[in-house]
């Protein structure tokens, strides 16, 4: 039984999620890994020293710049033969891809696991989070995407897989990337962050955003997030929304500012080690759900919290 | 143009759900339920582009129980033409969903079909990707814009490092994501005049689909809870327990 694990990377090297994904993986059994893109430099030389991984599989192609979903799902259909699982982490990538690769291969996909019970049998949130459903799975071929937060991902290095080059299928499309607006930032990845710092609708406006929230952030080598209330108002980008429908996360530490903790936020969050709220209500259900708790008015409190640390 | 839009039933959004005392599922007896957020959103866009003259006629389409039927009122009353439920008892699964949905497509003719991109119940984030690939449409999933122009759809789409656009040749599949747009609420006259849309209903069997799942559920259980912590007093006390009681910093 050999399963293959699709990796998200970009020219900084492989995801810290796409690693989570060979942690859920290597539960299985063998881990075989795969590389698809155009002009991938040194992706599969680091692919092959994750630790567990014994085939590093590479697609090279121009067809496969953009990972458009229709062509990394046809090529997902080529590989399937050799495969009892196909997983890949349930990034935006990972989202769009493998429905639509399990679709082809008729075989339901099993969305953002939690835990893996044995070849057949997967956990995975459902209703934002408000409870685990252990399901079994009766396809022959299972293909999955990984809750990256609830596995620790795989270490960067202790592996020597060997390197394969795989044929890539024509596969013609109407379907065509144009073009892509990605947030810079100097800061971690939200999903690879230790500590994460998020702000909400009490932040009123993307300057205090700026002004109060990225000094704090700053100083303690922290990534910044968001509720959705404080990105559908333009404060921050979408990419920093954590929520059931933005990014699952699970820091060390996540403090969220003016954030009411709703349960679609809390579904993204609710895992983290530490959490610690400021609000200045402190009837806030995000008190219900946080380590530490200081009832106070932002503007005051994040001052002197910058100046504390 | 023809556009299909899907509507899912499922428990509304504001209500904390609670797991059944024999573990089989979550309690839904006598729970408020609504139509799925991001399905509203598919609506608005599809009445949207109908508004601006480019789609002719929108079916909105639902699996599931009878009730069901509420729910496709909800789409004609902000705006689609007509329904079609296709009316199962089964817990159908997106694959399954998506093979009627394909069969619906092909009767119709449809050319564009837009979907929620998830359904907050099963939270499994796969019906328009698993229609797309069935029909072999292109997708755009997670879209926050979509233009339509020479049969073509200009799609933003919300990805993990911001913003991407893609173009898709038509037909084709479009999930929604929140921020595509903000659905209406649908007008008093609005809703009586929906009472009089045509809703079909028909079998998954009449598709010729087979609906039995592929999943079972072993067992639904509550996540591990987590309690709540102390108040503390001030900054300072907060930055002395970060860094000395639970040293995260
Ligand atoms: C289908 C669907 C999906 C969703 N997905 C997500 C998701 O992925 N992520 C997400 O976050 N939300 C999501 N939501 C939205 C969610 O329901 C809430 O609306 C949202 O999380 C609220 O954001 P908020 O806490 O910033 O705003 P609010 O609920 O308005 O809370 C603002 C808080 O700030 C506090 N505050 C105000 N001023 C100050 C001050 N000066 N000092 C201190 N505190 C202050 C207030 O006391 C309040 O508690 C979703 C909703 C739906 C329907």
């Amino acid at each position: 039984m050999t399963s293959l694990v699709v990796l998200d990377f970009d020219a900084t090297g492989i995801k810290q999620p796409a690693r989570s994904a060979i942690a859920a993986a290597a539960k299985l059994g063998e881990v075989h890994v795969l590389i698809a893109g155009n002009a991938v430099g040194d992706a599969p030389a680091a692919a092959a020293k994750i630790a567990g991984v014994s085939k590093v599989l590479v697609a090279d192609d121009a067809s496969l710049t953009h990972e458009l979903a229709e062509t990394t799902a046809a090529l997902l259909v080529s590989l399937a033969p050799a495969y009892s699982h196909i997983l890949q982490a349930a990034t935006a990538a990972g989202k769009n891809t493998i429905p639509r690769a399990a679709a082809l291969l008729d075989v339901q996909v099993i969305s953002d696991i939690s835990d893996v019970i044995d070849a057949d049998t997967f956990v995975r949130p459902i209703y934002a989070g408000n409870a685990l459903a252990t399901v079994k799975s009766s396809d022959s071929k299972k293909l999955i995407t990984v809750r990256a937060s609830s596995f620790d991902p795989a270490a960067a290095e202790g592996g020597s897989a060997a390197i394969e080059t795989v044929a890539v299928p024509a596969a013609g499309t109407s379907s065509k990337y144009l073009s892509s607006e990605l947030s810079k930032s100097e800061r971690p990845e939200l999903t690879a962050a230790k500590i994460i710092v998020s702000g909400g609708r009490g932040m009123q406006n993307g300057e205090n955003f700026t002004k109060l929230i990225d000094p704090i952030a700053d100083k303690l080598g922290a990534a910044v997030g968001a509720s959705r209330a404080a990105v559908d108002a333009g404060y921050v980008p979408n990419d920093y929304q954590v929520g059931q429908t933005g990014k699952i996360v699970a820091p060390q530490l996540y403090i969220a500012i003016g954030i009411s903790g709703a349960i679609q936020h809390l579904a993204g969050m609710k895992d983290s080690k530490v959490i610690v709220a400021i609000n200045k209500d402190e009837d806030a259900p995000i008190f219900q759900v946080a380590d530490y708790g200081l009832v106070a008015d932002l503007f005051t409190a994040l001052p002197e919290l910058e100046k504390a640390l | 143009m023809k556009l299909l839009v899907a509507v899912k039933r499922v428990v509304d959004y504001n209500v904390k759900v609670r797991v059944k005392s024999d573990k089989t599922g979550v309690e839904t007896a006598g729970v408020k339920q609504s139509m799925n957020p991001f399905d509203e959103i598919a609506v608005e866009e599809a009445i949207r582009l109908k508004e601006k003259g480019i789609a002719t006629e929108i079916v909105a389409v639902s699996v599931g129980v009878t009730q069901a039927q509420e729910t496709i009122r909800t789409a004609l009353a902000m705006g689609a033409d007509r329904g079609i439920l296709v009316e199962t008892d089964v817990a159908v699964e997106p694959l399954a969903v998506a093979k009627l949905l394909k069969a619906i497509a092909e009767k119709e003719g449809a050319e564009l079909i837009i979907l929620g991109k998830q359904a907050i119940d099963d939270d499994f984030n796969a019906t328009g990707q698993a229609l797309a690939a069935l029909l072999g449409w292109p997708q755009g999933t997670f879209a926050s814009k979509v233009e339509i122009a020479d049969g073509k759809a200009t799609v933003t789409r919300e990805v993990d490092g911001g913003l991407e656009t893609v173009e898709l040749k038509l037909p084709a599949v479009i999930t929604a994501d929140l921020r595509l747009n903000e659905p209406r609420y649908a007008s008093l006259p609005n809703i009586m005049k929906a009472r009089k849309k045509q809703i079909d209903i028909v079998k998954p069997a009449d598709l010729g689909v087979d609906v039995t799942p592929r999943l079972t559920i072993v067992s639904v259980a509550e996540p591990p809870g987590r309690k709540a912590g102390i108040k503390v007093p001030d900054v300072a006390t907060l930055v002395d327990k970060l860094r000395n009681e639970a040293k995260v910093i």
